[in-house]
């Protein structure tokens, strides 16, 4: 045989991606069996059965047939403002959806997304630098952006990454795949998941003392798996700190529209970072993230994002400009989606009404979901689980009793991942454990999304309430908790 | 020949020293089209070094962002090593030459300019299969199937299919993440798309869609190459793609070199002699790249050679990387394309005997769908662990764009006889296939007519690579310019007519040889007048540099 196992890349071995794990696995066999299976793994609305926003498809179908732009019956099918868009975006390819765009993306829809960024900042301050459209990237989804910015990093193992843990596999997955080191920073869950600039230093010096050279800092705002959202305060310490120890800042900040609490809302780096003006605003490179997948788009399908390099110098710029070309253009019609999306119909317009209805609509249950969520499992015994700021997931934590620990052993199973198969095995919940995310050793976590349907949520949390009832009332023999 | 492009390459980073710092320029892409990468070569060291050398002089002359953590000198080397010329130098002077043309149309000598650098072919006007898009505006916007109105503007075996597809997507939800590997339905049209064509069985889980060919690709070499001793088989000419993602995985490319005199003929000697040089450096060749038919060279395989190469593979134990994305574009009725998967079947060499990666993409053939960023791998011959370890790697990335998947899926089961849109489908497919057949002709003719130019048919494919014997007086001009000679060739050939080529370079070639490779994608009514401008060109280009 050409390829064997003992012959594969090691860190394609190394890698591990639990989103899509074992416990994946088993509910997608479990469903083949007929049984019926509630998939909170993936941040994935519409297979939950969230419609799609009805402007934006009604643009992008007119794109994949512009024939229908020549035939006089269309307004029959399609209201006016979605054809003049939909003629509007046309204009801005070379060919149509089935032409490769500029490697960046359409030049166009790179600047409604910074004319989008432009705006968002504005609100607070008048004077700063416009958001330059040369360095905005359209991407298949933020994922790409992400790998494609960590592998213009990572040298090799020399080289170390701050992540948040938990965290997103995603970042671990990709570290992995290019052969450099994750360095965690512990967010401090009794603190309601709160980012401690005092731990981010111990990190740093930790991962010095071991001869690494660390070189980014990932952020995830709103979090996932966590839910926080970072306080300005918080986001000014973060950058002033990168700016110290010379860290280029990833911040991901794909659930932007998903915040679901009045205190803290969501306010990007980029508009912290120029808030805070010299010597920070030139000092710190910073790339963020965004994608059409998450807020009340969740349009996953899709694979549409983009990302912003703020600082990074033209000829670093050139060299991730070369890398992207090699994979000749981003999907065009997730482009003109992030357009839509940085640009949505406005007050007045045709479609404005049902759109806005749409959109507030979807937001508001959301907000209801999380509520529902985190309450259903903090009265559960056993089981602490703090508030979803934002983001799609709850992410509680299971105090497991040592009868549970010892059964898990003897099953050859992370304990997490043993409570989580018997919740999908009682339930057809399939959830992902929190070792696939990060924990503190010795803690133990779920994450779910908040996405199921609002009318099956009380249904679904009864239904964990049962399961876990008669597994704390199994395993829990009164000799105490796993330590929190 | 290569003292003289690291010369050249010395003396580019001596004069960008000199220059100013200049925002958003493209310096550092011309500088890095005129390395090598090192692979090929038995100094393997020379370039990287000369390179990361000179890159923090270059970054240090940029004081302002010397204290920045990412700069030139601090990122990935293995990315700066890579290089892609289809979007290279030459295609950014012809994007500032469009953009001037805008205002200042008499400045220049023609008054478009015409993209033969890369096969985009629905950018230069080629229509979309009009069946193929219903079916995805249905898609798109699944509330039109609820309307009644929509049969007077649809087809009626696009409004089923529409159905069709989305009772195979797990609650009809276009906008969700699929199973890494694609919908499952749309895998069972493919795999029955697959079996139609070889007359042998294929199992839709061996197929991994993707955004593209282009991630399967780098799939597997993330897979197989685990550092510089890790070797793969490229033949050169290559589409770049392969150099530069195995360059990114910091792998070897292994060259071994097409016959241009006999067509662009792929000799097994030539295979093992390569796989021989490169062992007796210490890297171990994985895997053999087989483009068919070829890009930039535009040759299809004949059975009896794909038969060898087979063997050669299985002997060897290398995986056989077929890049097949061309298959739907032949052009001569004397040859036909053979999948190697059903060459390797009707040998009798089932799974245990052959691992075989077999690439398609909706980028190419009749329906040229680029920007959709939609195609599969069939992966056979592998492993149940190793398979695991490719769907994890896919599962990073979760999942590639749905409409994508529709589409690589319509095009391995396009409309049949009888169905409502049949002929209208077969007349655009015949109109596209045959105008194109047409156009290669007319291409390959004009060429071969020019004055030290001779140029292989394009049997498929959508690529002429032309070899220009280049007067010496023109290689030294373009010395004297610190450019490659085709390169030379072809920003010239792009000053006076407009027409955007790649210069042979870029995808490697026998040392001293020159090509470059242009597209036959123009539409048809445009090519009299690029034969009329290339061979006046051509002329006056001989009339100034003839020896």
């Amino acid at each position: 045989m050409a390829l064997e196992y003992d012959l594969l890349n090691e860190n394609v071995k190394k890698c591990q991606y639990a989103v899509r794990g074992e416990l994946y696995l088993r509910a997608s066999e479990l469903q083949k069996e007929g049984k019926k299976i509630i998939f909170t793994n993936v941040g994935n609305p519409h297979a939950l059965g969230q419609k799609p926003l009805t402007f934006p498809r009604q643009v992008v179908a007119l794109c994949q047939a512009p024939f229908l732009l020549d035939d006089p019956n269309v307004g029959m099918l399609f209201p006016a403002d979605a054809i003049a868009r939909a003629k509007h975006y046309l204009s801005l390819t070379s060919g149509g959806l089935g032409a490769y765009s500029d490697s960046r993306g359409l030049p166009g829809v790179r600047k409604e997304v910074a004319e989008f960024i432009q705006r968002h900042m504005f609100v607070v301050t008048v004077c700063f630098p416009h958001s330059d459209p040369e360095l905005i990237f359209l991407t298949d989804g933020a994922s790409k952006g992400v790998m494609q910015i960590l592998n213009c990093v990572i040298r090799g193992e020399g080289d170390g990454i701050l992540v948040p843990v938990p965290q997103y596999p995603l970042y671990s997955a990709t570290i992995s795949l290019l052969g450099g080191s994750l360095v965690p920073y512990y967010l401090d869950e009794s603190e309601n998941w709160g980012l401690d600039v005092n731990n981010l230093r111990q990190s740093v010096a930790q991962a010095r003392s071991q001869g690494i050279s660390v070189r980014a800092m990932v952020i995830i705002n709103p979090g996932n798996p966590t839910g926080q959202c970072l306080s300005e305060a918080n986001l000014k310490e973060i950058l002033k700190f990168c700016y110290n120890e010379k860290l280029v800042l990833l911040g991901d900040e794909v659930y932007q529209q998903n915040i679901y609490q009045d205190e803290r809302p969501f306010i990007s780096s980029k508009k912290v970072l120029m808030d805070m003006g010299s010597p920070f605003s030139k000092g710190v490179q910073l790339v963020s993230f965004h994608t059409v997948s998450k807020g009340y788009w969740g349009e996953c399908g899709q694979r549409g994002g983009y990302f912003e390099m703020t600082n990074i110098p033209p000829r670093v710029v050139e060299e991730i400009y070369k890398v992207a070309s090699i994979a000749l253009s981003p999907n065009v019609s997730a482009q003109i989606f992030m357009g839509l999306m940085v640009s949505p119909p406005k007050p007045g317009d045709i479609s404005y009404d049902q759109f806005a209805r749409e959109s507030k609509g979807i937001l508001e249950s959301l907000r209801r979901r999380a509520k529902i969520m985190t309450d259903g499992f903090n009265s559960c015994k056993n089981v602490v689980c703090n508030f979803t700021e934002g983001a799609m997931y709850s992410f509680p934590q299971i105090r497991l009793p040592p009868g549970a620990l010892q059964a898990a052993k003897q099953a050859g199973k992370v304990p997490d991942v043993f409570y989580c198969l018997k919740l999908l095995e009682a339930t057809g919940i399939s959830t992902v454990p929190g070792s696939g995310f990060g924990q503190k050793e010795g803690v133990f976590h779920l994450r779910t999304t908040i996405l199921p349907a609002e009318e099956e949520m009380p249904e679904i949390m009864d239904s964990f309430k049962k399961f876990n009832d008669e597994f704390m009332a199994q395993y829990d023999n009164g000799f105490g908790y796993s330590r929190m | 020949m290569r003292r003289f492009v690291i010369g050249q390459a010395k003396n580019l980073i001596d004069q960008t020293r000199r220059r100013p710092p200049q925002p958003h320029h493209h310096n550092n892409l011309r500088l890095l089209s005129l390395l090598r990468p090192p692979a090929s070569d038995t100094t393997p060291v020379s370039s990287p070094r000369l390179f990361s050398s000179s890159s923090s002089d270059m970054s240090g002359s940029d004081s302002s962002t010397s204290s920045l953590p990412v700069t030139l000198d601090s990122i990935n080397p293995k990315v700066l090593k890579c290089e892609y010329a289809v979007r290279g130098e030459i295609v950014s002077i012809a994007q500032r030459l469009q953009d001037d043309l805008k205002t200042n149309k008499d400045a220049y000598p023609f008054d478009e300019i015409i993209y033969c650098n890369i096969g985009n072919p629905q950018s230069l006007g080629q229509q979309p299969i009009t069946f193929f898009r219903e079916v995805l505006a249905l898609c798109s916007h699944t509330a039109l199937l609820d309307e009644s109105a929509t049969h007077g503007l649809f087809s009626s075996d696009s409004i089923d299919r529409a159905w069709k597809i989305l009772d195979q997507i797990p609650g009809k939800a276009t906008g969700a993440y699929s199973h890494s590997q694609g919908i499952k339905g749309l895998r069972d049209a493919i795999a029955a798309g697959i079996e139609a064509r070889d007359g042998f069985p294929a199992d839709p889980n061996d197929i991994f869609m993707t955004d593209g060919a282009s991630p399967g690709v780098h799939m597997m070499m993330q897979l197989l190459i685990s550092s510089e001793k890790d070797g793969i088989l490229c033949p050169i000419p290559q589409y770049p793609l392969y150099s530069a993602s195995i360059a990114l995985h910091g792998g070897s490319l292994v060259p071994y070199y097409l016959d241009e005199a006999s067509g662009w003929g792929l000799e097994i000697s030539e295979l093992k002699k390569q796989l021989e040089d490169a062992k007796s450096k210490g890297i171990t060749v994985r895997a053999l790249a087989v483009i068919n038919p070829g890009n930039p060279t535009g040759q299809v395989l004949s059975e009896e050679n794909q038969r060898d190469i087979v063997d050669f593979c299985k002997k060897e134990g290398l995986v056989l990387l077929a890049d097949e994305v061309y298959q739907e574009n032949v052009y001569v009725p004397d040859k036909k394309f053979h999948s190697f998967k059903k060459v390797a079947r009707s040998m009798g060499y089932g799974e245990k005997d052959i691992s075989l990666v077999s690439f398609q993409s909706i980028s190419k053939g009749y329906y040229g769908e680029c920007g959709k960023r939609g195609g599969y791998m069939e992966v056979t011959g592998f492993t149940s662990d190793v398979r695991e370890q490719i769907y994890k790697v896919a599962s990073v990335n979760l999942c590639s764009n749905i409409s994508g998947q529709i589409l690589a899926s319509l095009v391995m089961s396009p409309p049949k006889p009888g169905d409502d849109s049949y002929d209208s489908y077969i007349a655009e497919k015949e109109g596209i296939l045959s105008s194109l057949a047409t156009r290669a002709k007319t291409l390959e003719e004009a060429l071969n007519k020019l004055e030290g130019v001779t140029c292989n048919r394009a049997e498929g494919a959508m690529y002429l690579f032309p070899c220009i014997n280049l007067p010496q007086k023109a290689i030294a001009a373009a010395e004297a310019a610190k450019t490659a000679p085709d390169a030379f060739y072809c920003k010239r050939l792009l000053n006076a007519t407009g027409i955007v080529v790649v210069p042979g370079s870029g995808f490697r070639q026998v040392p001293g040889t020159w090509h470059f490779r242009c597209t036959i994608l123009p539409q048809e009514d445009k090519i009299p007048a690029i034969v009329n401008r290339l061979t006046e060109f051509h002329k006056s280009f001989m009339d100034e540099f003839r020896d």
